[in-house]
């Protein structure tokens, strides 16, 4: 049985309404609700043109929309709205930071530290940034449980320090990082921090001023927006002094054949037709997510994780990556079965009409860490149900039976 | 389809009492296989004489439909030639990727119960792998 509450929030959501699946991959993106899905048609049948070109009537209304959009998702994270780019994603907006900034300002010799539990976007572009400029990548590991202990990172920490690179919340491990106090840190060294908010943003308030996070990255897919649409927070005094990471149309000041001057941020970094259909969707998304509130979004999310958690905690063939208590998952639990490899679990798991994601969740290092090839993650969202929660142990505990144990 | 008949007992039985997950003596051939998206990995070692394989096992990690393909691959190929076990390499990846003939189907026996992953795409490189390993130490 769901609860009045639950079907109302689900009937906000078309594909969520429509099917029988369990939906809980939703840490690798979630489903879409009609607000989003009509913003996007209204924009394309209502204000489509090309933004920021045209002085026709249409181009200013596109141009106001996708600058509304920019005002909403700087509101939304406590930011000024020229600290905001769109990009794709979270990934392309670290790429952004890490070519603009990581390849500009930092030179052989230096320090990027990049904490053990990143996903391969956090990573992957700051090792090539130590690849190309001859700086050096350290990890800061976390204990068994997950925790990042800031004794570990002072003792990381040098005059060579250049770069923290941490997720605010772990794909895998779903623990809240201290990055505000890690923030402090960093900027006593003079180095700056770079923050993925892919998971926390769409789950948790986050306010960027008390955070004091350099440069913070988040995906609008994760937080109901539509897919490529993406939010690179910056500090307007790094994104004044980087140069432009892509080139092309609507970033330029004047172009003459021998030289060029480039637009103000954040307008500098949005090379080429912007995604304004997407702009407006994560306007929409970001409206959906204030209507509920995240007091009740995370405690919705939390009361799911925490079902699932303190049953799993009961079966002694689960091993859960991470925190011993539910508190430390927020929203994710990624698991191994004894005996029974990933996929496997997976499979049935699809197969008993339930979504949940196996393999490394794009964190190897991580999982090399903790000793393990890969996991399963069960990942919730606020429209999740307490009966799927109960469906998702149901087959959980049954699986090892299945597998012929 | 419904993991009740996937995960059979066939399956299962070869994933958790594998006959051919053992190192051999004398090995001939010899050579690594990996899905590095998802970790299955084996080494698959073989013994050949006179261009029949005589002995053949495996070692490895991964799901239980890379390591029971592999073990049932071998209880098939032992006692074959070299060239009717790629002959039956040939059905098997035809039966996931395309489609075979009852007959084809009859020759792979065991290995025939694997054709419902031919519905799983996520799950293909997992069923060949030991068979796709085979292939490669034969030069093919």
């Amino acid at each position: 049985m769901i609860t009045d509450t639950e079907k109302r929030i689900r009937e906000e959501f078309p594909l969520i309404n429509s099917t029988t699946l369990a939906y809980l991959d939703n840490s690798a993106t979630v489903q879409k609700p009609k607000c989003v899905l009509d913003a996007v048609s209204r924009y394309y049948e209502n204000d489509n043109a090309n933004p920021m070109r045209g002085l026709y009537d249409l181009s200013l209304r596109a141009t106001e929309d996708y600058e509304k959009a920019r005002s909403a998702a700087a509101r939304f994270i406590g930011a000024a709205p020229e600290e905001i780019i769109f990009t794709r994603n979270a990934s392309e907006s670290l790429n952004l930071v890490a070519y603009s900034y990581g390849m500009n300002f930092i030179k052989e010799g230096d320090e990027i530290i990049v904490s053990v539990a990143e996903h391969h976007s956090n990573f992957l572009p700051w090792q090539q940034v130590a690849k190309v400029t001859g700086a050096k990548v350290i990890w800061y590991d976390c204990e068994e449980d997950g925790r990042f202990d800031l004794d570990t990172l002072l003792g990381l920490l040098s005059d060579k320090t250049k770069l923290l690179a941490i997720t605010q919340v772990s794909n895998v491990l779903g623990r809240v990082n201290d990055v505000k106090t890690m923030a402090k840190m960093v900027h006593e060294k003079g180095g700056v921090i770079v923050v993925d908010g892919s998971q926390s943003v769409p789950h948790m308030a986050v306010n960027i001023k008390d955070l004091d996070a350099d440069f913070f990255a988040f995906s609008g897919h994760k937080m109901y927006a539509p897919m490529g649409i993406g939010v690179l927070y910056g500090k307007k005094a790094l994104l004044d002094k980087m140069p432009p990471f892509l080139y092309g149309g609507e970033m330029i000041e004047s172009v003459t054949k021998e030289r060029t001057t480039f637009a103000e941020v954040p307008h500098k970094f949005e090379a080429g037709t912007v995604n304004a259909g997407g702009a407006a969707g994560l306007l929409a998304a970001i409206e959906f997510i204030e209507k509920y509130g995240f007091d009740f979004i995370t405690k919705r999310e939390d009361m799911l994780t925490k079902r699932a958690f303190d049953r799993m905690k009961e079966m002694p063939f689960i091993k859960i990556l991470g925190g011993e208590k539910a508190e430390d998952h927020h929203g994710i639990i990624a698991f191994q079965v004894e005996g029974v490899h990933p996929h496997d679990v997976s499979q049935i798991f699809a197969d008993s009409d339930i979504a949940v994601r196996a393999g490394h969740h794009c964190a190897q290092p991580l999982h090399k860490h903790l000793g393990i090839m890969s996991s399963t993650r069960m990942s919730v969202a606020f429209y999740n149900t307490e009966e799927e929660i109960d469906r998702f142990i149901e087959v959980l505990s049954g699986i090892r039976s299945r597998m012929g144990y | 389809m419904s993991t009740n008949t996937f995960y059979n007992e066939i399956i299962n039985e070869h994933n958790l009492n594998p006959y051919h997950k053992h190192s051999i003596e004398g090995a001939n051939f010899s050579l690594e296989g990996v899905n590095p998206s998802c970790g299955d990995d084996i080494i698959l070692n073989l013994k050949v004489e006179d261009g029949v394989i005589t002995d053949g096992a495996y070692e490895g990690d991964g799901c239980a439909i890379s390591q029971a393909s592999a073990d049932i691959m071998l209880d098939l190929i032992i006692g074959k030639t070299k060239e009717e076990a790629l002959h039956l390499a040939d059905i098997f990846m035809r039966m996931i990727k395309e489609k075979i003939s009852d007959e084809e189907k009859e020759e792979l026996e065991e290995a025939g119960i694997l054709e419902s992953v031919s519905h799983m795409p996520a799950r293909v490189k997992c069923a060949v792998l030991g068979w796709r390993t085979m292939s490669e130490m034969f030069g093919r």
